[in-house]
């Protein structure tokens, strides 16, 4: 039996859902779903609880880019003091507009590329893609792929319990 | 074991999520009206050429060749900055704030929604800069460590202008990207030709769907939604500051952050209403964009169409109220002087044909809501020319009044803005999936979900 990792490939998001949930109660554990569409449930349904560590991102670069804002504005009236009709070098509400402004941008690049970087990305080649079938998946079809390094897929259980959920195609890919 | 294979429920959607890839993903690659979009690109191409002219003149000459001079030093290039970021406020409007108290209709309208809000922010950009007597000098408006050691004036609005629009732009641009990168993949995988695919796979950056990547994703673009709207609010209420953080009369006003950020969500509306009936008509969208959106449209226009006109009553409310003569004389200015047709021109344009929306079948008219979606962005604007022109003729000083008159290249310019505006659209549908198709599949299960 080749270690090759399983493609199934299923017509509709409650077909994926259900196979994936199957997967996970027969204890197979190295699973990707990949869907065209956000699945509300696909994230339980996988083992994948919607981690914590995207609110975190966003808010460490908040306050990355509120302390930079803040701090650049204090520094430059500082270093350049402009005398403005004596009104005071450090007055806190006029640099909270710029402060808030930083506070945003910085949150937003942070999660931005936050995002990328928990996701892989930019991964411009990936193994399941070499699957003929594969090329629907970003439009209509959903698919369920058994890695190779789950155990289950050594001693051939894995190409049986997917063949019982009745797949439209089932392919072997490197994943 | 139990050999039971979970089978799909009938009544979900499977065949929508092909036909809505093809209609929507498959624009770009074969892209249906070929020649309409040359004509339009032409089109658009001469204004931008336009548009260059009138700045190698501006360049050559100076700002001269406007009509803004000592007392109106404002005049047409901020009256048109305010205006293009305005309109460029209903795309992140619909994006972000739709998307959290989740009104899936928004999901047909939210991606050219976005391209509109970044390609009007980035002509709302260009003014102030060309604004600048001299505009080479522009880079002094960012803070850096300067040999000169000189920094920018941060308690002034001005230099708070320069961080509100430059982040307004960089977050709509990235909030835009955000959101169609699934669809940029799923252009990638359904292209047929070479150059196609390489395009799309680079900028897609191997987006492949996975379960993992969608709750990240989601994560991500949520609480990017949640970050645009207050920049919205605050973007908004800052170049109003810039109006009302002076004390001239007229602007000097606590109504002008609310009524600058309503009135420019209402212009914004006007013409996301106009894009999607252009749209909708021009790629026969009718069963995405479908006759209920352009009532919803219509009824945002009629809801922010009255909060903005609120504004107008509450700003003439205080002017009486607080009984200052220079409050006083500068409505009886506006609405007597000798740019009378700035009032009239917002409140006839701006209110009166709004009326016509509380009729459910003149909403759900693509040519009326047309109609009274282009009153509204010509009504808008002279609200904005009422309010620069207004304040800035009448200085306290009586010896200093002006009067204001837009001189040719004025308006050459401002039709040359049109060109800077249609010509990256015009690629922006031709190129990129100009709907988000994934969020409409997303929208078509769960119904099929509660259906049940």
């Amino acid at each position: 039996m080749s270690a090759r990792g399983l493609l199934a490939e299923f017509a509709s998001a409650d077909a994926l859902l259900a196979a994936v949930r199957r997967a996970r109660s027969e204890g197979y554990s190295r699973l990707d779903a990949y869907s065209p569409f956000p699945i509300d449930e696909i994230g339980s349904a996988i083992g994948f609880s919607d981690e914590p560590k995207m609110p975190w991102i966003g808010l460490a670069g908040a306050v990355f880019g509120a302390f930079i804002g803040f701090f650049m504005q204090v520094y430059a009236n500082l270093f350049y003091p402009l005398d403005i009709g004596g009104r005071r070098l450090l007055s806190v509400p006029a640099f909270l507009v710029s402060t808030f402004e930083l506070m945003i941008l910085f949150s937003g690049f942070f999660l931005l590329f936050g995002m990328l970087y928990l996701n892989g990305m930019p991964k411009l080649y990936h193994p399941v893609a070499e699957a003929e079938p594969f090329a629907r998946a970003t439009r209509d079809r959903f698919f369920l792929c058994i890695r190779r390094d789950d155990p289950k897929v050594r001693s051939g259980e894995a190409e049986i319990f997917l063949k019982k959920l009745s797949p439209v195609s089932l392919t072997e890919v490197d994943a | 074991m139990n050999t039971v294979a979970p089978t799909a429920d009938p009544r979900e959607p499977v065949e929508f999520y092909a036909a809505v890839t093809d209609e929507i993903v498959a624009i770009p690659s074969e892209f249906p009206q070929r020649r309409n979009w040359w004509i339009g690109f032409a089109f658009s191409l001469t204004l931008l050429f336009l548009f260059f002219v009138c700045l190698g003149k501006l360049f050559i000459e100076g700002v001269g060749i406007w009509g803004n001079n000592i007392p109106v030093t404002w005049g047409f290039p901020i009256i048109n900055y305010v205006w293009w970021l305005g309109i460029g406020h209903a795309g992140t409007f619909i994006s972000a704030f739709l998307l959290l108290v989740e009104q899936h209709w928004r999901n047909s309208l939210n991606r050219f929604a976005e391209a509109m809000t970044m390609f009007s922010v980035a002509i709302a950009g260009i003014y102030p800069c060309i604004h600048l007597g001299r505009p080479w000098f522009l880079y002094w408006m960012a803070p850096y460590f300067s040999t000169m050691g000189v920094w920018p004036q941060f308690r002034s609005p001005l230099a708070w202008d320069f961080f509100a629009v430059l982040v307004y732009l960089l977050v709509s641009v990235l909030f835009w990207y955000i959101g169609i990168l699934p669809d940029l993949a799923s252009a990638r995988d359904s292209a047929a030709k070479r150059g196609w695919q390489i395009f799309f796979g680079l900028i897609s950056l191997g987006w492949r769907g996975e379960a993992r990547q969608w709750v990240r994703w989601r994560r991500c673009y949520r609480l990017v939604a949640m970050l645009a709207v207050p920049l919205v609010v605050s973007v908004a209420s800052e170049y109003s500051f810039l109006f009302s953080s002076s004390v001239l009369a007229g602007w000097h006003s606590t109504v002008f952050p609310p009524y600058f950020v309503l009135g420019a969500i209402f212009s914004g509306f006007g013409v996301v209403s106009m894009l999607s009936i252009v749209l909708r008509s021009a790629f026969h969208l009718e069963n995405l964009i479908t006759e209920r959106h352009l009532g919803l449209l219509g009824l945002m226009l009629l809801v922010t169409g009255f909060l903005t006109s609120y504004g107008y009553a509450a700003d003439v409310f205080f002017a009486y109220y607080g009984g200052d003569p220079r409050e006083i004389q500068y409505w009886m200015n506006a609405w007597f002087g000798h740019l009378w047709w700035g009032y009239w021109g917002a409140v006839g344009l701006n209110f009166i044909p709004l009326q016509a929306l509380w009729f459910r079948t003149v909403r759900r008219n693509p040519l009326a809501l047309f109609l009274i979606s282009s009153c509204v962005v010509v009504g808008m604007w002279c609200e904005r020319f009422m309010i620069v022109t207004t304040g800035l003729q009448h200085e306290p000083l009586a010896s200093s009044w002006g009067l204001y008159t837009p001189s040719l290249w004025d308006w050459l310019t401002f039709a040359g803005s049109v060109g800077v505006f249609l010509t990256p659209y015009f690629l922006f549908i031709r190129f990129l999936p100009m709907s988000s198709a994934h969020e409409m599949k997303k929208t078509a299960y769960e119904e099929s979900e509660h259906s049940q």
